[in-house]
């Protein structure tokens, strides 16, 4: 089979905070000096483009050339990757465009459990790997330790990985000249009919949506109908070209073995999504590549706004955030306690706080989220199962038959020191025990199976206080199994409060029912009356705290003087009046509904 | 022709108390003398333009009594031609280093109520909030006073303060009963940004809300006991001897103010002098602040007393009785002790003074 022997495409993976994007920077700095010597014209046009659309484009693929020592160009093809697990499925369909992974270690840290977990997925997609040990100028740095960390726990040779330090630069040529020595070169297919491998998409309020691909078999060029092979969608391409570290370069043709751009006036990324093949309507390949599910949610909470009168704004901040993230989903919701909001799922929790972020500092919202949930699968009485994921909706105890909850398997890498830490995390989580490695003689692999909904809010947190920072995680979605759930209610002053409301499991429900009855004690400011604070199974009270009745608030004298500034602070009061939320005769600021669902763990 | 009240600012303090954000400066004997005189042409100015006669003075600070006898005496006769032949005129004092006779003098040029700083009759108490003389200067000023034939007196009373117990409290009150005094405004405390307290209160010892709260309704307790009345949420009289002046301002009467960081309210405008000596002396213009005297602000100041919001009052300003939907909410309020509702009006109770500023959240 013919080779494009100067094409090399590849990723990087590394545990978080070994130093990828550090990597990746001095890639481009290595590279794009040759770049702008060669080809200062082009570079300057570009970049008038650029400047006309005051966009900057996001690198998550960039073409790099590259002079290497054997006297060839070579065109290098940067695939980045998410690095969280809440993105597994975008991480997994960056590997399939590649035929190469750099793995990188920390030469003070080592194998940790992302570097494992990415290794294996690299190898899923008999991906070659080029193992690179960096940061070697930290005082603490052990280069030959780390090395021998890889090839005993992944069984890679090592002797040849470059040792380098991406902060300072040293060393770091010698990635490039692996990489051109140890990635395959693609595939010649242009001869096959189309077929392009979605690996990331990003919507642009100019073009519509930019679709990144790599081409497999096959060319895709303007004025091609282009056809998404899971939807059925056709467009009209509009434009291909490459990625470059600053600019898009427009190109006539895309051909096997390339990455690049392609532009086909799409309104929003669920029509082009991660993991669907490409092909054209005139010359349509028989199959699809291999890989594409559509990604759905996990987790999933309430949206609303703190002030009723952003709900239009809420709704067209969501939508257009979908436009650029189709794992997103949200369905209108209506909750007695917080008024008119949105059901949105989120592929995990850091899914689910990025998204929440960004409404709040793009879109310049005050949010109230409530408790996040997962999929409970409720098996009824009369032999029906209904998907729970908004405790509003979970069946009359009555009516169930049993549930299930999803599970995860966890691997946790620690110090063995932490070991009985850990376990008694897990353990508290309702983990199962499944077993325990040691990659050698100061790392520990624990592997536990969790449900879901334990590590959904904080797991990550407390791991990290009970392992002062040492421990890593990583998991995957497991199976659903049988659970003993109860949904637990929160009253105030006799009145439900039915965002506040969340399933749980059954073993752990009086010590959070108990937890909460305190947090909201504490939160929630005394105000005329005594308010009690109950939390329920069903009319069963099982934690109950009383908020005291306000005594008095500024009492303030009031001659000539103060007439005004009294009205004023009047004014303000019945404002303020508008931030709390009104349960029944109770209000609730939103700080007091924050606190409630940030319960900590300590 | 209508009566106005006239208020007199003295922005002078021999120092500064540590929880008083009122404006004051020190000054010396040339200050105050360049003072007083634009203090008198003024008064003559404003007041000519103004075309009314003014049933109350009330010279307030600031420490008024740091001008001496012979000034406040000058000034007071610089307003008596505007004045009311009833008028009641009324001179703060902080009661450190007076004379018998500065009494005499000020009872002399008319002056018939003194309102003095007692803050607390525990001198340990005094001290925390930087008063410079013990009780027994208070007492003895108390009684000069008297000698000199000003028998209203007003004696203010601060609670929640530094230390204070139910024990404490108790005495000062005694103290004021004792002495006759027909008037009492007693205070709690309040932390203003920008005093030395707010920037401390971590470090103060201060009697919590709670605790704050039982001060106060002891006070009105013990008060009411010995024939003091409550008629305002921080201001008790014997009958007959309430403040005339302040009650204009509970009543969204009009009031002229003159002096740096004074306030106005005049024909349905208010406005006020800037915090600042030299733009007075220079005239400068009273900054606008708004209009005033509508139905919300004036219910707002009439619900500080205990009288409250009257219907027959209020028909007679606004053409209408209390609207329905404030009694209505009000009832609630009633339902639960805060407040009183009856044919003639609404009104707090005193555990409704205690969250007026809720409750007035709530229903107006």
């Amino acid at each position: 089979m013919q080779k494009k022997e100067f094409i090399r495409n590849f990723s990087i993976i590394a545990h978080i905070d070994h130093g990828k994007s550090t990597l990746a920077d001095r890639l481009l700095e290595l590279t794009e000096t040759v770049a702008k010597r060669d080809m200062q014209e082009q570079l300057l046009d570009n970049m008038d483009l650029e400047r006309e659309r005051g966009i900057t484009i996001k690198a998550h693929a960039v073409k790099l050339d590259y002079k290497a020592a054997d006297g060839n160009t070579y065109e290098l093809n940067l695939i980045d990757t998410p690095g969280h697990v809440d993105f597994n499925y975008e991480v997994s369909r960056s590997l399939a465009a590649c035929e190469g992974a750099v793995l990188i270690v920390d030469a003070s840290q080592g194998v940790e459990a992302q570097t494992l977990a990415n290794t294996y997925l690299a190898l899923d997609h008999d991906l070659e790997l080029v193992p690179v040990i960096n940061k070697i100028d930290l005082p603490a740095a052990d280069p030959e330790r780390a090395a021998k960390e890889v090839e005993d726990i992944i069984g890679l040779d090592c002797s040849e990985a470059p040792r380098v330090s991406a902060k300072t630069g040293e060393n770091v040529e010698k990635v490039l000249e692996s990489i051109v020595k140890n990635v395959p070169a693609p595939e010649n297919n242009d001869q096959k009919p189309l077929r392009a491998l979605v690996f990331d998409s990003v919507y642009d309020s100019y073009k519509g949506v930019i679709v990144y691909v790599r081409v497999v078999d096959g060319q895709i060029r303007a004025g091609d109908t282009m056809r998404m092979m899971a939807t059925g969608a056709e467009f009209t391409v509009v434009e291909v070209g490459y990625m470059r570290p600053t600019f898009m370069e427009k190109t006539d043709v895309l051909s096997s073995g390339e990455v690049g751009y392609i532009t086909a006036s799409i309104k929003t990324v669920g029509d082009a999504r991660v993991g669907d093949t490409v092909t054209t309507a005139e010359n349509p390949a028989s199959e699809a590549l291999p890989g594409y599910r559509k990604v759905n949610p996990m987790v999933f909470c309430g949206v609303y706004p703190a002030d009723g009168a952003d709900y239009e704004a809420l709704r067209d901040a969501l939508e257009k955030l979908q436009l650029n993230d189709a794992a997103l989903s949200f369905e209108p919701e209506t909750s007695g306690a917080l008024g008119f909001g949105f059901r949105c799922g989120f592929l995990g929790l850091l899914h689910l706080e990025i998204i929440q972020e960004r409404l709040e500092r793009e879109y310049n919202l005050d949010l109230v989220t409530t408790v996040p949930s997962v999929i409970y699968k409720i098996h009824l009485t009369n032999g029906e199962m209904a998907e729970i994921d908004n405790p509003s909706r979970y069946p009359d105890p009555a009516a169930i038959d049993y549930a299930e909850e999803p599970t995860v398997e966890a691997h946790i890498y620690a110090p063995p020191e932490y070991v009985g830490a850990i376990m008694d995390l897990c353990q508290d989580r309702r983990g199962v025990y499944i077993g325990m490695t040691y990659l050698d003689s100061d790392r520990v692999d624990l592997h536990y199976k969790l449900p879901l909904n334990e590590i959904i809010y904080d797991f990550f947190d407390a791991l990290k206080s009970r392992t002062r920072g040492y421990a890593s995680f990583d998991y995957e979605l497991s199976d659903y199994q049988r659970s003993s759930l109860v949904k637990l209610d929160v009253l105030l002053n006799g009145d439900t409060i039915d965002a506040l409301s969340f399933i749980i499991h059954s073993e752990k429900a009086y010590a959070r029912a108990r937890k909460i009855a305190e947090k909201l004690k504490d939160n929630i400011p005394r105000q005329m009356f005594e308010i009690p604070v109950q939390v329920a199974i069903g009319s069963k009270v099982i934690a109950r705290e009383t908020v005291k009745a306000m005594r008095k608030d500024v009492l303030a004298k009031c001659y000539g003087g103060d007439i005004t500034r009294k009205k004023k602070l009047l004014e303000k009061q019945k404002e303020g009046k508008k931030r709390m939320r009104q349960f029944g005769t109770v209000e609730v600021p939103q700080e007091a509904f924050m606190a409630v669902l940030k319960l900590d763990d300590e | 022709m209508k009566n106005i009240g006239l208020y007199l600012h003295i922005p002078f303090c021999r120092s500064k108390c540590p929880y008083c954000d009122f404006y004051s400066v020190k000054a010396d004997a040339s200050v105050r003398e360049q003072y007083a005189t634009a203090l008198k042409k003024r008064i003559k100015a404003e007041m000519d333009d103004l075309d009314c006669k003014a049933d109350t003075l009330y010279i307030g600070g600031g420490t008024p009594s740091v001008l001496g006898a012979e000034k406040l005496s000058e000034i007071v006769n610089s307003a008596t031609p505007y004045l009311a032949s009833d008028a009641e005129i009324t001179v703060e004092c902080n009661p450190y280093a007076l004379s018998a006779d500065f009494f005499k003098t000020l009872a002399f040029s008319g002056v018939n109520r003194i309102s003095m700083g007692l803050q607390s009759a525990n001198d340990a108490e005094r001290r925390s909030l930087g008063r410079l003389s013990d009780s027994e200067t208070v007492k003895n000023a108390v009684l000069d006073a008297q000698n000199a034939g000003i028998t209203n007196i007003s004696l203010d009373v601060m609670l929640g303060i530094p230390r204070q117990t139910e024990k404490t409290l108790a005495n000062t009150l005694d103290f004021c009963v004792s002495l006759g005094v027909p008037h009492i405004s007693a205070y709690i405390l309040k932390l203003e940004e920008g005093t030395v307290f707010y920037r401390k209160q971590n470090s103060l010892a201060l009697p919590d809300d709670d605790a704050a709260a039982d001060l106060y309704l002891q006070t009105c307790e013990t008060l009411e006991r010995n024939g003091i009345t409550q008629y305002e949420i921080s201001n008790f009289g014997k009958h007959g001897f309430e403040s005339r002046h302040n009650i204009k301002y509970w009543n969204c009467d009009e009031y002229l103010g003159i002096g740096p960081a004074a306030h106005s309210f005049i024909n349905g405008k208010r406005f006020y002098f800037e915090r600042d000596l030299n733009a007075f002396y220079g005239g400068a213009k009273p900054v606008p602040d708004g209009s005033g005297g509508d139905f919300t602000e004036y219910a707002m100041l009439r619900l500080r007393l205990a009288e409250g919001l009257l219907h027959s009052e209020t028909e007679k300003r606004f053409g209408h009785k209390i609207p329905d939907e404030m009694i209505k909410k009000s009832a609630f309020f009633a339902d639960k002790g805060f407040m009183e509702l009856d044919g003639n009006g609404i009104r707090l109770t005193r555990k409704g003074f205690l969250l007026s500023n809720s409750i007035l959240a709530e229903i107006l």
